[in-house]
């Protein structure tokens, strides 16, 4: 198992081979990517920040608790921080098992706390300049027009 | 006792800081701190219940705050 809070590009082939194992018979990734359209606005780009030192301990958390839950340590997730571009990849997560279900289980498991409890904060940058922080408590007040 | 509270994102810009310094009566609480920490000027940036990390984990409202504590506010996350 290992979880990161990085700033350098997310080498997915690198993950892929820290869960490698002839033991596994299915290996489930999920990749979060910065795409240029939210809630009807053009974005260029994306910047993200974290409380560092507890989205870290947070996500390890989260890890920890994935791996006793569906039974596999081949768990390596990468949460990146810092600027990125429409594309990028913000996050990584891998997930090793012997069997398909509890690979993809365990992804879904883990992206899903993640959004929910790892202090991390994006500010979407809109080609029209203006930018603004991502708050999903308000994501449905702001969708009316 | 003197706590630092940490701030980040949309809260460290409305209160234009990365951090706050609150005084605080010795056993008080979660809710003693976001009840001062509302006092301020840009406390009505705030939502009415703010999450709050204490020494890196969440907090609940009734939990005691001590000297030395890593305390953070922590806004709604929107990580992945």
């Amino acid at each position: 198992m290992r979880s990161d809070i990085v700033t350098d590009a997310i080498d997915l082939s690198a993950l892929l081979r820290e869960v490698a194992d002839a033991g596994h018979g299915a290996v489930s990734v999920f990749l979060g990517t910065v795409r240029d359209v939210n809630d009807g606005r053009s974005v260029s780009g994306m910047e993200y920040t974290a409380y560092t030192s507890m989205a870290a301990a947070e996500l390890a958390r989260i890890v920890t608790e994935a791996s006793s839950r569906f039974g596999t340590d081949a768990i390596v997730v990468e949460h990146r921080t810092g600027a990125l571009a429409i594309g990028d990849v913000s996050v990584a997560i891998v997930v090793a098992h012997p069997h398909r279900a509890p690979a993809l289980d365990a992804t879904r498991f883990v992206i899903e706390a993640l959004k929910q409890r790892v202090p991390i904060w994006k500010r979407e940058h809109y080609t029209d300049g203006t930018r603004e922080w991502i708050d999903p408590t308000r994501a449905t007040a702001r969708a009316a027009p | 006792m003197l706590i630092r509270v940490l701030l980040f994102a949309s809260y460290a810009e409305a209160f234009r800081a990365p951090q706050l310094d609150v005084p605080l009566a010795r056993g008080s609480t979660v809710a003693d701190l976001l009840a001062r920490v509302k006092e301020l000027a840009a406390g009505h940036a705030l939502p009415p219940a703010p999450l709050v990390a204490l020494n890196q984990r969440y907090a609940s409202a009734g939990d005691l705050i001590h000297s030395g504590d890593e305390v953070a506010l922590i806004p709604p996350v929107a990580g992945g």
